[in-house]
Protein backbone atom coordinates (compact mmCIF):
# COMPACT_ATOMS: atom_id res chain seq x y z
CA UNK A 1 0.00 0.00 0.00
CA UNK A 2 1.85 3.16 -1.29
CA UNK A 3 -0.11 5.34 1.08
CA UNK A 4 1.86 3.84 4.17
CA UNK A 5 4.75 2.38 2.18
CA UNK A 6 5.80 5.91 1.11
CA UNK A 7 4.48 7.55 3.79
CA UNK A 8 7.51 9.12 5.30
CA UNK A 9 9.12 10.37 1.96
CA UNK A 10 6.40 11.81 0.60
CA UNK A 11 4.30 13.09 2.88
CA UNK A 12 5.80 16.87 3.34
CA UNK A 13 5.53 17.39 -0.15
CA UNK A 14 1.83 16.08 -0.15
CA UNK A 15 1.22 18.30 3.28
CA UNK A 16 3.26 21.20 0.87
CA UNK A 17 1.00 21.02 -2.17
CA UNK A 18 -1.84 20.27 -0.88
CA UNK A 19 -1.96 23.54 0.92
CA UNK A 20 -0.53 25.46 -1.88
CA UNK A 21 -3.25 24.46 -4.36
CA UNK A 22 -6.26 24.13 -1.58
CA UNK A 23 -5.39 27.24 -0.77
CA UNK A 24 -5.36 29.02 -4.20
CA UNK A 25 -9.06 27.24 -4.33
CA UNK A 26 -9.69 28.68 -1.37
CA UNK A 27 -8.79 32.50 -1.92
CA UNK A 28 -9.54 32.38 -5.78
CA UNK A 29 -12.79 30.33 -6.05
CA UNK A 30 -13.86 30.34 -2.38
CA UNK A 31 -12.86 33.67 -1.26
CA UNK A 32 -13.44 35.84 -4.96
CA UNK A 33 -15.25 34.01 -7.31
CA UNK A 34 -17.88 32.53 -4.81
CA UNK A 35 -19.53 35.78 -3.30
CA UNK A 36 -20.01 37.17 -6.81
CA UNK A 37 -21.77 34.56 -7.53
CA UNK A 38 -23.73 34.38 -4.25
CA UNK A 39 -24.40 38.30 -4.86
CA UNK A 40 -25.53 37.69 -8.58
CA UNK A 41 -27.94 34.78 -6.92
CA UNK A 42 -28.98 37.02 -4.06
CA UNK A 43 -29.45 40.63 -6.78
CA UNK A 44 -31.98 37.67 -8.61
CA UNK A 45 -33.85 36.98 -5.48
CA UNK A 46 -34.65 40.61 -4.19
CA UNK A 47 -35.21 41.03 -7.83
CA UNK A 48 -38.14 38.90 -8.10
CA UNK A 49 -39.49 39.15 -4.82
CA UNK A 50 -39.72 43.05 -4.91
CA UNK A 51 -41.11 42.34 -8.29
CA UNK A 52 -43.94 39.89 -6.85
CA UNK A 53 -44.26 42.69 -3.90
CA UNK A 54 -45.24 45.33 -6.91
CA UNK A 55 -47.21 43.45 -8.79
CA UNK A 56 -49.07 42.49 -5.07
CA UNK A 57 -49.23 46.21 -4.40
CA UNK A 58 -50.35 47.21 -8.11
CA UNK A 59 -53.10 44.07 -7.80
CA UNK A 60 -54.18 45.78 -4.72
CA UNK A 61 -54.51 49.22 -5.71
CA UNK A 62 -56.56 47.99 -9.07
CA UNK A 63 -58.97 45.86 -6.49
CA UNK A 64 -58.81 48.82 -4.27
CA UNK A 65 -60.03 51.43 -7.20
CA UNK A 66 -62.34 48.64 -8.24
CA UNK A 67 -64.21 48.35 -5.47
CA UNK A 68 -64.45 52.02 -4.98
CA UNK A 69 -65.94 52.46 -8.50
CA UNK A 70 -68.36 49.57 -7.89
CA UNK A 71 -69.70 51.93 -5.00
CA UNK A 72 -69.82 54.94 -6.89
CA UNK A 73 -71.26 53.58 -9.63
CA UNK A 74 -74.38 52.30 -6.92
CA UNK A 75 -74.46 55.53 -5.79
CA UNK A 76 -74.55 57.20 -9.34
CA UNK A 77 -77.40 54.64 -10.05
CA UNK A 78 -79.34 55.19 -6.94
CA UNK A 79 -79.40 58.51 -7.47
CA UNK A 80 -80.17 58.47 -11.02
CA UNK A 81 -83.20 56.15 -9.69
CA UNK A 82 -84.34 58.72 -7.44
CA UNK A 83 -84.28 61.29 -9.97
CA UNK A 84 -86.06 59.30 -12.43
CA UNK A 85 -88.59 58.67 -9.52
CA UNK A 86 -89.06 62.61 -8.80
CA UNK A 87 -89.66 63.05 -12.54
CA UNK A 88 -92.43 60.75 -12.97
CA UNK A 89 -94.04 61.92 -9.80
CA UNK A 90 -93.46 65.57 -11.19
CA UNK A 91 -95.03 64.38 -14.34
CA UNK A 92 -97.80 62.42 -12.96
CA UNK A 93 -99.19 65.53 -10.58
CA UNK A 94 -98.93 67.75 -13.77
CA UNK A 95 -100.83 65.71 -16.20
CA UNK A 96 -103.20 65.12 -13.23
CA UNK A 97 -103.57 69.10 -12.75
CA UNK A 98 -103.92 69.31 -16.50
CA UNK A 99 -106.70 67.02 -16.67
CA UNK A 100 -108.35 68.18 -13.87
CA UNK A 101 -108.22 71.68 -15.88
CA UNK A 102 -109.38 70.43 -18.95
CA UNK A 103 -112.35 68.64 -17.44
CA UNK A 104 -113.34 71.98 -15.72
CA UNK A 105 -113.34 73.78 -18.94
CA UNK A 106 -115.39 71.01 -21.08
CA UNK A 107 -117.67 70.91 -18.15
CA UNK A 108 -118.46 74.89 -17.99
CA UNK A 109 -118.81 74.39 -21.97
CA UNK A 110 -121.51 71.36 -22.12
CA UNK A 111 -123.19 73.27 -19.22
CA UNK A 112 -123.48 76.56 -21.30
CA UNK A 113 -124.26 73.57 -24.37
CA UNK A 114 -127.37 72.25 -22.21
CA UNK A 115 -128.37 75.94 -21.64
CA UNK A 116 -128.37 76.90 -25.43
CA UNK A 117 -129.60 73.82 -26.47
CA UNK A 118 -132.81 74.28 -23.53
CA UNK A 119 -133.41 77.91 -24.88
CA UNK A 120 -133.40 76.69 -28.14
CA UNK A 121 -135.79 73.95 -27.79
CA UNK A 122 -137.80 76.54 -25.51
CA UNK A 123 -137.87 79.31 -28.53
CA UNK A 124 -138.05 76.65 -31.05
CA UNK A 125 -141.29 75.29 -29.23
CA UNK A 126 -142.56 79.13 -28.98
CA UNK A 127 -142.37 79.31 -32.81
CA UNK A 128 -144.08 76.07 -33.24
CA UNK A 129 -147.41 77.17 -31.24
CA UNK A 130 -147.03 80.28 -33.73
CA UNK A 131 -146.75 78.65 -36.67
CA UNK A 132 -149.61 75.63 -35.85
CA UNK A 133 -152.00 78.46 -34.70
CA UNK A 134 -151.39 80.61 -37.98
CA UNK A 135 -151.54 77.05 -39.82
CA UNK A 136 -154.88 76.53 -37.57
CA UNK A 137 -156.51 79.88 -38.45
CA UNK A 138 -155.78 79.64 -42.14
CA UNK A 139 -157.23 75.92 -41.84
CA UNK A 140 -160.33 76.86 -40.55
CA UNK A 141 -160.66 79.89 -43.11
CA UNK A 142 -160.24 77.68 -45.71
CA UNK A 143 -162.36 74.82 -44.35
CA UNK A 144 -164.84 76.95 -43.08
CA UNK A 145 -164.60 80.81 -44.60
CA UNK A 146 -165.03 82.20 -41.05
CA UNK A 147 -161.57 83.55 -38.94
CA UNK A 148 -160.72 82.51 -35.81
CA UNK A 149 -159.68 85.56 -33.58
CA UNK A 150 -155.78 84.78 -33.07
CA UNK A 151 -156.43 84.34 -29.50
CA UNK A 152 -158.77 81.40 -29.46
CA UNK A 153 -156.71 79.38 -32.43
CA UNK A 154 -153.17 80.07 -30.11
CA UNK A 155 -155.64 78.79 -26.96
CA UNK A 156 -156.97 75.52 -29.05
CA UNK A 157 -153.16 74.93 -30.16
CA UNK A 158 -151.76 75.11 -26.37
CA UNK A 159 -154.57 72.76 -25.51
CA UNK A 160 -153.61 70.17 -28.19
CA UNK A 161 -149.96 70.79 -27.57
CA UNK A 162 -150.31 70.47 -23.85
CA UNK A 163 -152.64 67.42 -24.55
CA UNK A 164 -149.26 65.87 -26.34
CA UNK B 1 -1.33 -0.30 -6.02
CA UNK B 2 0.69 0.89 -8.81
CA UNK B 3 -2.30 3.53 -9.54
CA UNK B 4 -1.75 5.23 -5.90
CA UNK B 5 2.04 5.29 -6.27
CA UNK B 6 3.51 8.68 -5.78
CA UNK B 7 6.58 9.76 -8.23
CA UNK B 8 8.25 12.82 -8.36
CA UNK B 9 7.69 14.61 -11.77
CA UNK B 10 9.91 16.84 -14.06
CA UNK B 11 12.63 15.86 -12.25
CA UNK B 12 11.65 17.73 -8.79
CA UNK B 13 13.09 14.57 -6.32
CA UNK B 14 14.95 16.67 -4.86
CA UNK B 15 13.16 20.12 -4.07
CA UNK B 16 13.68 20.90 -0.32
CA UNK B 17 12.06 23.61 1.82
CA UNK B 18 13.42 24.30 5.26
CA UNK B 19 14.93 20.66 5.23
CA UNK B 20 11.53 19.16 3.66
CA UNK B 21 11.12 17.30 0.13
CA UNK B 22 8.96 19.26 -1.60
CA UNK B 23 9.06 17.34 -4.51
CA UNK B 24 6.27 18.21 -7.28
CA UNK B 25 4.96 14.67 -7.87
CA UNK B 26 2.34 13.32 -9.67
CA UNK B 27 -0.38 13.85 -6.35
CA UNK B 28 0.63 17.73 -6.83
CA UNK B 29 0.11 17.76 -11.06
CA UNK B 30 -3.61 16.45 -10.20
CA UNK B 31 -4.47 18.61 -7.56
CA UNK B 32 -3.06 21.55 -9.77
CA UNK B 33 -5.45 19.96 -12.82
CA UNK B 34 -8.39 19.96 -9.76
CA UNK B 35 -7.70 23.34 -9.02
CA UNK B 36 -7.49 24.55 -12.69
CA UNK B 37 -10.56 22.42 -13.59
CA UNK B 38 -12.21 24.23 -10.38
CA UNK B 39 -11.31 27.30 -11.75
CA UNK B 40 -12.56 27.08 -15.14
CA UNK B 41 -15.83 25.68 -13.93
CA UNK B 42 -16.47 28.87 -11.90
CA UNK B 43 -15.63 31.07 -14.38
CA UNK B 44 -18.93 30.19 -15.91
CA UNK B 45 -20.50 31.36 -13.38
CA UNK B 46 -19.31 34.81 -13.68
CA UNK B 47 -21.28 35.92 -16.35
CA UNK B 48 -23.34 37.23 -13.12
CA UNK B 49 -26.53 38.00 -15.44
CA UNK B 50 -29.82 37.91 -14.45
CA UNK B 51 -30.99 35.37 -16.33
CA UNK B 52 -28.75 32.88 -15.63
CA UNK B 53 -27.48 30.61 -18.63
CA UNK B 54 -27.00 26.64 -18.92
CA UNK B 55 -23.18 27.01 -16.97
CA UNK B 56 -24.24 29.76 -14.98
CA UNK B 57 -27.29 28.11 -13.71
CA UNK B 58 -24.82 24.69 -12.80
CA UNK B 59 -22.54 26.78 -10.58
CA UNK B 60 -25.32 28.55 -9.23
CA UNK B 61 -27.18 25.51 -7.87
CA UNK B 62 -23.32 24.01 -6.51
CA UNK B 63 -23.05 27.61 -4.80
CA UNK B 64 -27.26 27.23 -3.63
CA UNK B 65 -26.53 23.37 -2.68
CA UNK B 66 -23.97 23.95 -0.53
CA UNK B 67 -25.61 27.45 1.06
CA UNK B 68 -28.79 25.70 1.45
CA UNK B 69 -26.84 23.25 3.33
CA UNK B 70 -25.16 25.39 5.80
CA UNK B 71 -28.06 27.38 6.34
CA UNK B 72 -29.91 23.94 7.74
CA UNK B 73 -27.45 23.12 9.49
CA UNK B 74 -25.82 26.08 10.77
CA UNK B 75 -28.20 28.96 10.70
CA UNK B 76 -28.08 32.03 9.40
CA UNK B 77 -24.52 32.21 10.63
CA UNK B 78 -23.53 29.37 8.19
CA UNK B 79 -23.24 32.34 5.14
CA UNK B 80 -19.77 33.10 6.79
CA UNK B 81 -18.03 29.46 6.13
CA UNK B 82 -19.45 29.03 2.89
CA UNK B 83 -16.21 29.91 1.28
CA UNK B 84 -14.76 27.22 2.87
CA UNK B 85 -16.97 24.34 3.29
CA UNK B 86 -17.69 25.11 -0.84
CA UNK B 87 -13.92 25.19 -1.76
CA UNK B 88 -13.52 21.71 0.47
CA UNK B 89 -16.66 19.93 -1.02
CA UNK B 90 -15.61 21.55 -4.79
CA UNK B 91 -11.80 20.28 -4.16
CA UNK B 92 -13.16 17.00 -3.21
CA UNK B 93 -16.05 16.92 -5.67
CA UNK B 94 -13.59 17.28 -8.95
CA UNK B 95 -10.42 15.46 -6.97
CA UNK B 96 -12.69 12.48 -7.15
CA UNK B 97 -14.46 12.55 -10.27
CA UNK B 98 -10.98 13.02 -11.99
CA UNK B 99 -9.24 9.84 -10.34
CA UNK B 100 -12.45 8.01 -12.37
CA UNK B 101 -11.89 9.61 -15.14
CA UNK B 102 -10.85 6.82 -18.17
CA UNK B 103 -7.56 8.64 -19.44
CA UNK B 104 -5.64 5.58 -19.27
CA UNK B 105 -7.17 4.90 -22.91
CA UNK B 106 -5.03 8.25 -23.97
CA UNK B 107 -1.82 7.08 -21.61
CA UNK B 108 -2.44 9.49 -19.26
CA UNK B 109 -2.88 7.63 -15.77
CA UNK B 110 -5.32 9.74 -13.40
CA UNK B 111 -3.99 9.59 -9.20
CA UNK B 112 -7.20 10.30 -7.21
CA UNK B 113 -4.76 12.34 -4.27
CA UNK B 114 -8.22 11.87 -2.51
CA UNK B 115 -7.26 8.04 -2.01
CA UNK B 116 -4.24 8.93 0.26
CA UNK B 117 -4.51 10.10 3.76
CA UNK B 118 -2.34 12.23 4.15
CA UNK B 119 -4.39 14.45 1.90
CA UNK B 120 -7.42 13.67 3.53
CA UNK B 121 -5.91 14.05 6.85
CA UNK B 122 -4.96 17.46 5.95
CA UNK B 123 -8.33 18.30 4.93
CA UNK B 124 -9.78 16.44 7.91
CA UNK B 125 -7.66 18.64 10.07
CA UNK B 126 -8.28 21.70 8.52
CA UNK B 127 -11.69 21.29 9.48
CA UNK B 128 -11.48 20.37 12.98
CA UNK B 129 -8.95 23.24 13.74
CA UNK B 130 -11.97 25.48 12.30
CA UNK B 131 -14.22 24.09 14.49
CA UNK B 132 -11.82 24.32 17.51
CA UNK B 133 -10.88 27.97 17.03
CA UNK B 134 -14.21 28.98 16.36
CA UNK B 135 -15.60 27.18 19.64
CA UNK B 136 -13.18 28.68 21.49
CA UNK B 137 -13.06 32.03 20.31
CA UNK B 138 -17.19 31.97 20.52
CA UNK B 139 -17.64 30.56 24.02
CA UNK B 140 -14.25 29.94 25.79
CA UNK B 141 -14.29 28.03 28.29
CA UNK B 142 -17.92 26.92 27.85
CA UNK B 143 -16.91 25.56 24.62
CA UNK B 144 -16.66 22.17 27.14
CA UNK B 145 -20.35 22.22 27.80
CA UNK B 146 -20.53 20.36 24.68
CA UNK B 147 -19.40 17.17 26.04
CA UNK B 148 -22.20 17.40 28.35
CA UNK B 149 -25.51 16.99 26.79
CA UNK B 150 -28.39 18.96 27.89
CA UNK B 151 -30.25 16.86 30.79
CA UNK B 152 -27.47 14.58 31.88
CA UNK B 153 -27.85 13.70 35.30
CA UNK B 154 -24.73 15.36 37.47
CA UNK B 155 -23.40 11.47 38.75
CA UNK B 156 -22.77 10.60 35.20
CA UNK B 157 -20.97 13.77 33.95
CA UNK B 158 -17.74 11.87 35.31
CA UNK B 159 -18.32 9.04 33.02
CA UNK B 160 -20.47 11.09 30.10
CA UNK B 161 -17.64 14.03 29.60
CA UNK B 162 -14.49 11.37 28.63
CA UNK B 163 -16.88 9.44 25.97
CA UNK B 164 -18.03 12.68 24.64
CA UNK B 165 -14.46 14.09 24.74
CA UNK B 166 -13.14 10.99 22.66
CA UNK B 167 -15.75 10.86 20.14
CA UNK B 168 -15.04 14.40 19.56
CA UNK B 169 -11.60 13.50 19.20
CA UNK B 170 -11.77 11.35 16.94
CA UNK B 171 -13.63 13.29 14.46
CA UNK B 172 -11.29 14.23 12.26
CA UNK B 173 -9.64 10.61 11.93
CA UNK B 174 -13.09 9.04 10.83
CA UNK B 175 -13.52 12.12 8.51
CA UNK B 176 -10.30 11.49 6.81
CA UNK B 177 -10.79 7.54 6.47
CA UNK B 178 -13.90 8.00 4.90
CA UNK B 179 -13.24 9.12 2.43
CA UNK B 180 -9.77 7.45 1.98
CA UNK B 181 -10.77 3.99 2.34
CA UNK B 182 -13.95 4.82 -0.07
CA UNK B 183 -11.90 6.12 -2.95
CA UNK B 184 -9.24 3.35 -2.49
CA UNK B 185 -11.45 0.86 -1.77
CA UNK B 186 -13.70 2.08 -5.22
CA UNK B 187 -10.54 2.26 -7.24
CA UNK B 188 -9.23 -1.22 -5.74
CA UNK B 189 -12.46 -2.65 -6.69
CA UNK B 190 -12.44 -1.26 -10.22
CA UNK B 191 -8.85 -2.74 -10.91
CA UNK B 192 -9.42 -6.16 -9.72
CA UNK B 193 -12.94 -6.20 -12.15
CA UNK B 194 -10.83 -5.37 -14.73
CA UNK B 195 -7.72 -7.91 -14.01
CA UNK B 196 -10.47 -10.23 -14.17
CA UNK B 197 -11.34 -8.96 -17.79
CA UNK B 198 -8.35 -8.93 -19.13
CA UNK B 199 -6.95 -12.18 -17.59
CA UNK B 200 -10.21 -14.19 -18.46
CA UNK B 201 -10.33 -12.55 -21.90
CA UNK B 202 -6.42 -13.38 -22.54
CA UNK B 203 -7.17 -17.62 -20.88
CA UNK B 204 -9.73 -18.42 -23.89
CA UNK B 205 -13.37 -18.37 -25.15
CA UNK B 206 -14.38 -20.16 -22.35
CA UNK B 207 -13.01 -18.56 -19.74
CA UNK B 208 -13.60 -15.40 -21.39
CA UNK B 209 -17.31 -16.27 -21.53
CA UNK B 210 -17.54 -17.43 -18.00
CA UNK B 211 -15.45 -14.93 -16.00
CA UNK B 212 -14.12 -11.71 -18.37
CA UNK B 213 -18.43 -10.96 -19.85
CA UNK B 214 -19.59 -11.05 -16.12
CA UNK B 215 -16.98 -8.90 -14.50
CA UNK B 216 -17.11 -6.63 -17.56
CA UNK B 217 -20.81 -6.49 -17.05
CA UNK B 218 -20.00 -5.69 -13.08
CA UNK B 219 -17.27 -3.24 -14.09
CA UNK B 220 -19.87 -0.94 -15.66
CA UNK B 221 -22.28 -0.94 -12.64
CA UNK B 222 -19.54 -0.68 -10.00
CA UNK B 223 -18.30 2.16 -12.51
CA UNK B 224 -21.28 4.05 -12.40
CA UNK B 225 -21.84 3.24 -8.68
CA UNK B 226 -18.04 4.86 -8.09
CA UNK B 227 -19.41 7.76 -9.76
CA UNK B 228 -22.11 8.33 -7.33
CA UNK B 229 -19.44 7.98 -4.78
CA UNK B 230 -17.32 10.34 -5.87
CA UNK B 231 -20.09 12.75 -5.39
CA UNK B 232 -21.69 10.96 -1.85
CA UNK B 233 -18.35 11.07 -0.40
CA UNK B 234 -17.56 14.98 -1.31
CA UNK B 235 -21.19 15.75 0.35
CA UNK B 236 -20.60 13.70 3.14
CA UNK B 237 -17.09 15.39 3.71
CA UNK B 238 -18.58 19.03 4.03
CA UNK B 239 -22.10 18.14 5.69
CA UNK B 240 -20.25 16.78 8.43
CA UNK B 241 -17.55 19.52 8.46
CA UNK B 242 -20.54 22.01 8.53
CA UNK B 243 -22.47 19.70 11.50
CA UNK B 244 -19.12 19.85 13.44
CA UNK B 245 -18.89 23.90 12.87
CA UNK B 246 -22.73 23.83 13.50
CA UNK B 247 -21.29 22.01 16.86
CA UNK B 248 -19.08 24.86 17.79
CA UNK B 249 -20.82 27.62 16.45
CA UNK B 250 -24.04 26.83 18.91
CA UNK B 251 -23.12 24.68 21.36
CA UNK B 252 -25.91 22.02 20.44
Amino acid sequence: MPQIAQLAETFSSQFFWLVIFFGLVYLVVGRTMLPQVMSTVDRRDSQISSDLLAAKTARDEAEAQEAEWRQRENANREQARSLIGQAKAAAAAANEAKLAEAQLAIDSRLAAAEQDIAAARGSALAEIEFVAAEAAQDIVARLTGTTVPEESAREAVKQVMSHG
Amino acid sequence: MYQFTIEPLFGSAGWQLAGYNIAFTNSALWMLITAVLLWMFMIGGMKRELVPGRWQMAVESFTGFIDGMLEANIGKAGRKYLPYIFSLFMFILFANLLGLMPFGVVGIHPFTFTSHFTVTGVLALMSFSIVLIVGFAKHGLKFFTLFVPHGTPWPMIPVIFPIELVSFLVRPFSLALRLFVAMMAGHLLLKVLSSFVIDGGNAGLVWGGVVALPAFVLMVGISALEILVAGIQAYVFALLSSLYIADAENLH
